[in-house]
């Protein structure tokens, strides 16, 4: 995975810094408080919100025991819809089939749309090695590119920098990529915006090949299907003559009609909308396009085959558990060294690239991933908020506790592990465990040991409070009451 | 923190001959590796799952969204009308006859003078797109280049489908709809939805549409909350959405 910086120390470290950096911080808990309560609204709204919970998870594991059958069957019907399906089981394969792909149309640049999957794969990096230029369109990721930045967020890559940082990047930086920034440009959202549309207009005119990603395939039909909210996702997927799609494996979904589950979970859950703005759905050479699906593994089947880790493969990266987490919230996304930051990277990241087919691991010194991959499961304190609020019911708080017992850790730590492994081994559920917790604190250490320890130096209140945060949450409403 | 660099590279730059042959060998390997790729793939899925247990899906979910209290067509079509106003696009409920005097009305005063007809689009509609005074109807046929789209002042379409609890229209490339560039690159879409087509839920629309055709669904003007999460109608979908139902 390419999703991690040079040199990067492990969470404990990064979480220190991010801390100390008061916008950060500030931006933060602004942008997770409105994204939750939009969200708790909408969800609320729906009187069959559980229902479609489960049948979300349901239908996701129901997949991923069968992937290999519905797998066939979307190649199959891709191919008889006109579109040619490639499988790249790292990423290294799939950034070379990408890169041929475009060089066999004769362009030098490629139109993107926001995808985890491709930054996962690092394949920007990988195109430029071979003299191709990806440009990002979704405004976020523009201001990230732009600004040689990370994502820090899901669903809002951008939202560790403000306005007047935003409108630095654009003054500075646009040209050097393509139209300038306006004369004048204020910081106000809407000029910025407008910098943004007309920065990108041409370039979507006149691009020829655009590389996607995807929400959900349909095994039955072939069908992709994008979720988005700017217009440059349809811009991607209808303008150009050729389109390649890089998705990961778990994307799939068996029927048409599973998307009717899906579509209700997921805006809701990500934007905090009844319905995103836009939603593009194609099968196969759609509109007389050149199609490529690109199915990418890249240790997605080493995942699977963890009884407890597997259920990270249902994540529809809604990132409702970044929102929630009291742990995201003052860290901030760039300290889980990835391009999957919060709750669901601190178990997806490590899964991921314990199965050793990640192409740029090597750019990483092997001790700095390894430091990294050890602490990430301790990148929680365990309060269960993501799991209640995870549209596909992922345990996140479970898959923690199983790979701490796995990662490499000193002495200390695996004993104070093993004790909690005997209250979290037990069917005991996680909130009574927590309230336990929580009258037993004064015979616990002030401070944990091990990787979390960084982090809560810089807090004034030992990890488990008297008060679990999911009590907290019940009684307060979030801090709203 | 500064992301690992080398993104950029020099605009126009060449594949020599040499290295095009290079990449035509890669490629052909490609495909014989992601031959082996396949196979190496579900191979890993099959050892992974083998013995887990198959996993029944219940669907107790509202399979058909009962329409609101009451249960008229009348309150699905203001359910529709006011959750699409909520998106903050322009909204009127007409009588099906007023048709094409809202469409003329709706362009003049937007000022919209080329706009573009899909083909199928209804007669009456469509004559009361060039019907303003400068205004013109400009039709698809033979097909308009994304520029020259981007040149003209808005677009003109019916739909296949709306939904009332999300306050979507969807558009399937049909008659009266067009390609999907139709209704992306114009800055102004004015889309017709009769009330017969407003379904009450999500359910409802999956089962009615093709998913062989390509679909997009709209829910108001194109948006973006990237900025500190100020919302900002616009940026490079249509930046209004004007949507006209016929009762
Ligand atoms: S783990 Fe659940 S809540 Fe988090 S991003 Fe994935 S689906 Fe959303």
């Amino acid at each position: 995975m390419s999703g991690v910086f040079l040199g990067m120390p492990a969470f404990p470290e990064n979480a220190a810094a991010a801390v100390q950096d008061s916008q950060l911080r500030f931006n933060l808990r602004r942008a997770t408080r409105t994204i939750r309560g939009k969200r708790a609204a909408v969800a609320g709204e729906l009187p069959d919100w559980a229902a479609l919970r489960d049948a979300g998870k349901q239908i996701k594991d129901h997949t991923l025991r069968n992937l290999d059958r519905y797998l066939l069957q979307l190649e199959e019907a891709v191919t008889r819809a006109g579109g040619r399906v490639h499988w790249a089981a790292d990423a290294a394969e799939a950034n070379r089939i990408v890169a041929g792909l475009v060089e066999a149309t004769g362009e030098t640049s490629v139109v993107k749309v926001k995808s985890m999957a491709t930054q996962e794969i690092g394949l920007n990096e990988a195109l430029a090695e071979r003299g191709i230029t990806a440009y990002e369109t979704d405004l976020a990721e523009l201001i990230v590119q732009l600004g040689d930045d990370w994502p820090s967020h899901i669903l809002v890559p951008a939202i560790h920098r403000n306005r007047s940082e935003i409108r630095e990047i654009f003054r500075e930086r646009m040209g050097e990529w393509g139209r300038p920034a306006p004369e004048g440009l204020t910081d106000d959202p809407r000029a910025l915006a407008e910098a943004a549309r007309l920065h990108l207009r041409e370039r979507f005119l006149a691009s020829e090949v655009a590389i996607s990603g995807a929400n959900f395939m349909i095994a039955e039909t072939g069908t992709l299907v994008v979720l988005e909210s700017e217009g440059n996702g349809r811009m991607c997927l209808t303008l150009p003559r050729t389109l390649i799609s890089v998705v990961g494996i778990e994307k799939l979904l068996p029927t048409w009609r599973d998307l009717e589950v899906f579509l209700q979970l997921l805006p809701r859950s990500s934007t905090g909308e009844r319905m995103n703005p836009y939603t593009s759905t194609w099968t196969g050479a759609a509109e007389g396009q050149e199609f490529h699906l690109v199915l990418l593994d890249n240790g997605r089947t080493a995942v699977l085959a963890d009884e407890v880790g597997r259920q990270a493969l249902r994540c529809i990266r809604c990132s409702a558990c970044l929102n929630v987490c009291p742990v995201y919230e003052r860290a901030g996304g760039h300290a889980y060294g990835s391009v999957y930051p919060g709750p669901i990277g601190a178990i997806l990241t490590p899964q991921l690239r314990r199965s050793g087919t990640v192409a740029s691991r090597d750019r990483l010194p092997p001790s700095a991933t390894r430091d990294l991959d050890a602490s990430l499961p301790y990148a929680s304190s365990l309060c269960g908020a993501c799991f209640e609020v995870c549209p596909v019911a992922i345990d996140i708080p479970e898959v923690l506790v199983h790979l701490r017992a796995q990662a490499p850790h000193p002495r200390a730590e695996r004993l104070g592990m093993r004790a909690a492994g005997w209250v979290f081994d037990r069917p005991v559920r996680l909130a009574r465990a927590q309230r336990l917790g929580g009258r037993l604190r004064r015979f616990l250490p002030r401070r944990l040991p091990g990787p979390l320890s960084a982090w809560t130096d810089t807090r004034d209140i030992p990890d488990i409070p008297a008060e679990s945060f999911r009590d907290w949450w019940g009684r307060t409403g979030g801090g709203t009451r | 923190m500064t992301r690992s660099q080398g993104s950029r590279v020099p605009q126009g730059s060449q594949t020599s001959q040499s290295s095009q042959e290079v990449q035509d060998s890669q490629n052909s390997q490609d495909s014989q590796n992601s031959q082996g790729s396949r196979d190496r793939i579900l191979a890993r899925i099959r050892a992974a799952v083998a013995g887990a247990p198959e996993v029944p899906v219940t669907r107790s979910y509202r399979h058909r969204v009962p329409p609101p209290a009451g249960g008229t067509p009348g309150e699905a079509v203001e359910l529709f009308a006011e959750r699409v106003a909520d998106y903050r696009a322009v909204v009127h409920v007409v009588e099906s006859a007023r048709a094409a005097e809202v469409i003329s009305g709706a362009l003049a005063r937007r000022g919209a003078r080329r706009v573009v007809v899909p083909g199928g689009l209804p007669e009456e509609w469509a004559r009361a797109v060039g019907a303003h005074p400068g205004g013109e109807a400009v039709p698809d046929d033979p097909p308009l280049s994304a520029a020259e789209l981007d040149a003209l002042d808005g677009v003109v379409t019916g739909c296949a489908a709306g939904i009332a609890e999300t306050g979507t229209i969807v558009l399937d490339a049909g008659p009266g709809q067009g390609r999907r560039a139709l209704t992306l690159v114009p800055d102004y879409h004015l889309c017709l939805v009769r009330a017969g087509q407003i379904v009450p839920g999500v359910p409802e629309a999956i089962a009615a549409l093709d998913p062989l055709r390509p679909l997009t669904w709209i829910s108001g003007p194109s948006a973006t909350s990237d900025i500190e999460l100020d919302r900002v109608e616009g940026v490079h979908g249509p930046r209004t959405l004007e949507v006209v139902i016929l009762r």
